[in-house]
């Protein structure tokens, strides 16, 4: 645990600084902190911060860079017949890597001495096997160009490691001395400290951008990738769905449509079912119901909103499914073959998405000014009319906001389809078929043993690029609308 | 003009009453009569729903409270001890006096059912065992009677339960048919109860054929451990963006483009994050394949937008005459915000913090990317550190493990799970709902 450990020193070594920073600013002022610029913790907290934040810096820079460092280093000793015979660099790499954590956990366990995991060698010993007694399996026999490549990343690392704590602590031990020596009566420490902060509530701020930098590379990249190895016009025109699951690459047709076909087949049912029921709940709830009605059914309904889907997903299982087979199934009208169906994942979904629809349309309803249905009243409508005439074509920019954010849901929505859809990929009209989803789809690629490399894994971030683009999509789409759309009544 | 128009010949030409409604009128209130229903018939289906819901999961979950038990006492005598000690197969004779102490019990009852060793087997597992173990613990116990508690198999409580019925039990070698009879005899005279099933509680995740055995008490504890990830990473790193944009954030490009961005992850569908979690904490960082610790960060990043929200609500919520009053004084514009108007703000931010938590909680599909769902939660960690990095399953995840089982017994499981998963998340919401009563302050 020597970086547990690295951590801990330098928080003592800011702690410390923080007693010492303050106590040499009280003695310039003579004891009397009254000559001092700033309170005396600002100038404990300044050396702290100085301890620790360039060292916190360095720390994480040292260890992202570490690992692209030390890979090419040991890329570059091994000899290139090693790479061509048939095995892509990172499965070589990620063979040495294997061998290297096995040695360490060896090491660990005392089943080997450290000099004796630096100086092993194939040809004196089976490493596969003894590397076995550890408990670390390894597919196949250890070549000895990999191990003497893992015996290099060893101690790449272990050197990396060791100059990586050193200078870290220097700057820690810098930096503390650094803020020490500027710690007088004089030092504006409050306006350093305050400046200090901003940046780190700056930087808190930025988390958010930097997420979804993260999203877009992580599916750039992968996504990039996998049309390296699959043509993209396939992949986006493709009605057929059938990854192979054995080879690498080859047979697999991996079209796009009909996994498309089924998400909106699926999101447009769920919006069936919660487009009326939750309209007009609002409705009711904001234009009829009293406030003892509407301080019961708001919040009862708005708990089918804190609900997980992992629930829902389970009722659409084992109990919608079932019961729609029963109603329709073989026994009935035949249309149903089992439980698992784009009629029972809508249904559930729909249910899931009523309070969403509704609650966004009260808000909207509830915005729209009084003064309105007080006019339509005096001139003699209904309150239906009020309503149907007046309200709904003021709020209906908000409320077609409410239902395309809901068909966003409803195309994101994982473990309602996963558990209650099905897992086959078809192009269907009946609703009461099986079919899949996106999200269904990178769930089963991506779990398992996938390798990385091959075409049927990497498709999971094809699919979820095109699901994140369509989210995205929508929901842009949603607030220009509201944006452009909008009454303006004050 | 209009007057000319109107003249009062044309009026009166039409016959209406105030006291009679005429065709129109009425058509108008039954239109509104109509519409009524309609909202309150969406209400109601609504509400429906909710029941259902809750009926369903309340039926199908709580048989996974109880457990099927053999309960049986018996006098186990010294010379039977040394005897069955001297044998080979030491085991053996044990499951012969339980045997025995169970004929003895059927009979005493006047019920005559045929079995044997093997539907003994079947029923409970092999007590000759638990019975031999128990009696070299404690030799004093010896000649004294003693009661036995066994579980009994899984298939047995399906039975019990109505999930397996002699119509539709196949024999195998788990279950006969015939040995319902004798489960029916036992049950007669309640040798056969149900107990509460602690093991489902705290027990640890079972292998795919012993439904009986599975318990959620590992995964409880992986979520436990993902869960202090999120609200040590998210609530600062949450409440320091919220007070960045909320107080000091210049109205500029910079500040627009996180904002639109907030919004927009607010937004993005969970299983996106589950794929930024495995390609950029997993593949990149090289950080543990199901381990709390990855769960925990993915969590976060999805939970910051929840949390950012609703900080910054309950921030804008303080009025700016706190913030005057703090810099009247001569505090600088830093401790304004952090000695005032953050402390004022606090009830609102935990609020939302724990509703942020609770919503992590449920959340599943992040989950299964990260490789949470292959994994058989079979231990507890050992340390306080391997709680974080050990691999485990998550409440959610578990749940789904169980669904996605052959076994129907697991079913029943995936229920009681989710029956757990609810009071938990029950309990942080009215956390949620006292902590805002006792404490919001209306300005």
């Amino acid at each position: 645990m020597p970086f547990t450990w690295l951590v801990l020193i330098i928080l003592t070594i800011a702690a410390f600084g923080y007693v010492m920073g303050r106590k040499r600013a009280l003695q310039s002022a003579g004891g009397d902190r009254r000559n001092l610029h700033s309170l005396p913790v600002y100038y404990g907290a300044n050396v702290a911060i100085w301890a620790i934040v360039p060292a916190a810096a360095v720390l994480v820079v040292w260890m992202l860079a570490q690992p692209f460092f030390v890979n090419s280093r040991v890329l570059a000793t091994l000899p290139d017949t090693l790479v061509s015979e048939g095995n892509s660099i990172g499965l070589v790499m990620s063979d040495v890597r294997r061998v290297a954590d096995g040695l360490d956990v060896a090491v660990q366990q005392g089943a080997m001495s450290r000099a004796e995991a630096t100086s092993i060698s194939t040809e004196t010993s089976d490493v596969r096997e003894r590397l076995g007694e550890v408990g670390v399996a390894l597919g196949s026999a250890v070549s000895p160009e990999v191990l003497s490549g893992a015996q290099r990343y060893r101690t790449l690392n272990a050197t990396g490691s060791v100059i990586m704590t050193v200078i870290v602590l220097l700057i820690a031990f810098g930096g503390a001395g650094y803020a020490y020596s500027r710690s007088n009566a004089d030092f504006r420490a409050r306006n350093t400290v305050e400046r200090g902060i901003l940046a780190l509530l700056i930087a808190a701020a930025s988390m958010a951008i930097l997420t979804t930098i993260g999203i877009l590379f992580a599916l750039l990249f992968n996504t990039i990738e996998f049309f390296k190895l699959y043509p993209a016009a396939d992949f986006f025109f493709g009605t057929k769905w059938a990854p192979s699951f054995s080879g690498r690459g080859g047979a697999s047709d991996l079209g796009v449509l009909s996994l498309l076909w089924g998400t909106f087949y699926i999101s447009f049912i769920a919006l069936l079912v919660a487009v009326p029921i939750g309209l007009f709940s609002a409705i009711y709830l904001s234009e009829y119901a009293g406030p003892r009605v509407r301080s019961i059914a708001k919040p009862l309904i708005e708990i089918l909103a804190g609900i997980p889907t992992i629930v829902y997903g389970l009722f659409a299982l084992l109990t919608v499914g079932p019961l729609l087979v029963s109603m329709f199934g073989k026994d009935t009208v035949g249309w149903m073959q089992g439980g698992t169906a784009v009629m029972t994942a809508g249904l559930v979904m729909g249910i899931m998405l009523i309070p969403f629809v509704s609650s966004l349309s009260d808000d909207i309803i509830n915005a729209v000014p009084q003064a309105m249905r007080d006019g339509s009243y005096g001139l003699g409508a209904t309150k239906s009319e009020t309503i149907r005439q007046v309200i709904l074509p003021a709020a209906l920019p908000g409320i077609v906001g409410a239902i395309l954010l809901a068909a966003s849901r409803a195309i994101g929505e994982t473990m309602i389809v996963v558990l209650g859809a099905g897992a086959a990929a078809r192009l269907s009209m009946n609703p009461f078929d099986a079919m899949t989803t996106i999200t269904a789809k990178i769930v089963s690629q991506l779990t398992g043993d996938a390798d990385f490399a091959s075409p049927e894994a990497l498709v999971a971030f094809a699919l979820g690029m095109t699901l994140f683009v369509l989210t995205l999509g929508l929901n842009v789409f949603a607030l220009y609308i509201v944006r452009k759309y909008r009454e303006q009544y004050d | 003009m209009t007057d000319t128009s109107m003249t009062p010949a044309d009026a009166s030409k039409k016959k209406s009453s105030l006291l009679a409604q005429d065709a129109r009128t009425r058509k108008r209130n039954a239109a509104e009569t109509r519409f009524r229903m309609y909202g309150m018939a969406a209400i109601a289906v609504g509400l429906l729903f909710l029941v259902f819901l809750f009926a369903s999961i309340l039926r199908s979950g709580l048989p996974a409270f109880t457990q099927t038990v053999v309960n049986i006492e018996f006098v186990l005598t010294k010379e039977q001890f040394d005897k069955a000690e001297s044998k080979m197969l030491k085991t053996g004779e044990y499951q012969k006096i339980f045997i025995s102490a169970l004929t003895e019990q059927l009979e005493a009852s006047g019920l005559d059912v045929d079995f044997d060793n093997k539907a003994i087997q079947r029923l409970v597992g092999k007590p000759g065992g638990t019975i031999r173990s128990f009696f070299l613990e404690n030799p004093d116990r010896i000649g004294t009677p003693v009661s036995f508690e066994l579980a009994a198999s899984s298939r047995v409580d399906g039975y019990l339960n109505g999930r397996i019925t002699r119509d539709t039990l196949v024999d195998s070698r788990f279950l006969m048919a015939t040995d319902l009879d004798l489960v029916d005899a036992l049950k007669e005279v309640d040798v056969i109860q149900s107990a509460f099933n602690w093991n489902f509680i705290t027990g640890t995740d079972s292998g795919v054929d012993n439904p009986g055995g599975a318990g959620l008490g590992a995964s409880v504890i992986g979520s436990f451990f993902m869960m202090l990830v999120v609200l040590f990473l998210s609530l600062p790193i949450g409440v320091a963006a919220s007070i960045y944009l909320e107080e000091f954030a210049p109205k500029n490009r910079w500040t627009d483009l996180i904002e639109v961005n907030i919004s927009n992850l607010a937004a993005v569908p969970s299983i996106v994050f589950g794929i930024l979690g495995l390609a950029v904490f997993i593949q990149f960082a090289g950080l543990p394949q199901s381990a709390p610790l990855v769960g925990g960060l993915v969590l976060t990043l999805m939970t910051l937008p929840t949390i950012i929200i609703s900080t910054r609500a309950s921030l804008a919520a303080v009025p700016p005459s706190i913030r005057d009053a703090a810099l009247g004084v001569g505090a600088s514009k830093m401790q304004s915000v952090f000695h005032h108007v953050l402390p004022l703000a606090m009830p609102g931010i935990l609020t939302g913090t724990i509703i942020g938590l609770a919503q992590a909680l449920g959340e599943t599909a992040p989950l299964l990317l990260i490789g949470m769902v292959g994994y058989v939660a079979r231990e507890y960690p050992e340390t306080f550190a391997g709680g974080f990095t050990d691999a485990n399953s998550a409440m959610p995840a578990q749940i789904y493990t169980w669904a996605s089982r052959a076994d129907p017994g697991f079913y029943e499981k995936a229920w009681g799970g989710i029956i757990i998963l609810l009071l938990f998340l029950i309990t942080m919401n009215a956390i949620a709902v006292v902590l805002r009563r006792r404490f919001e302050r209306r300005w």
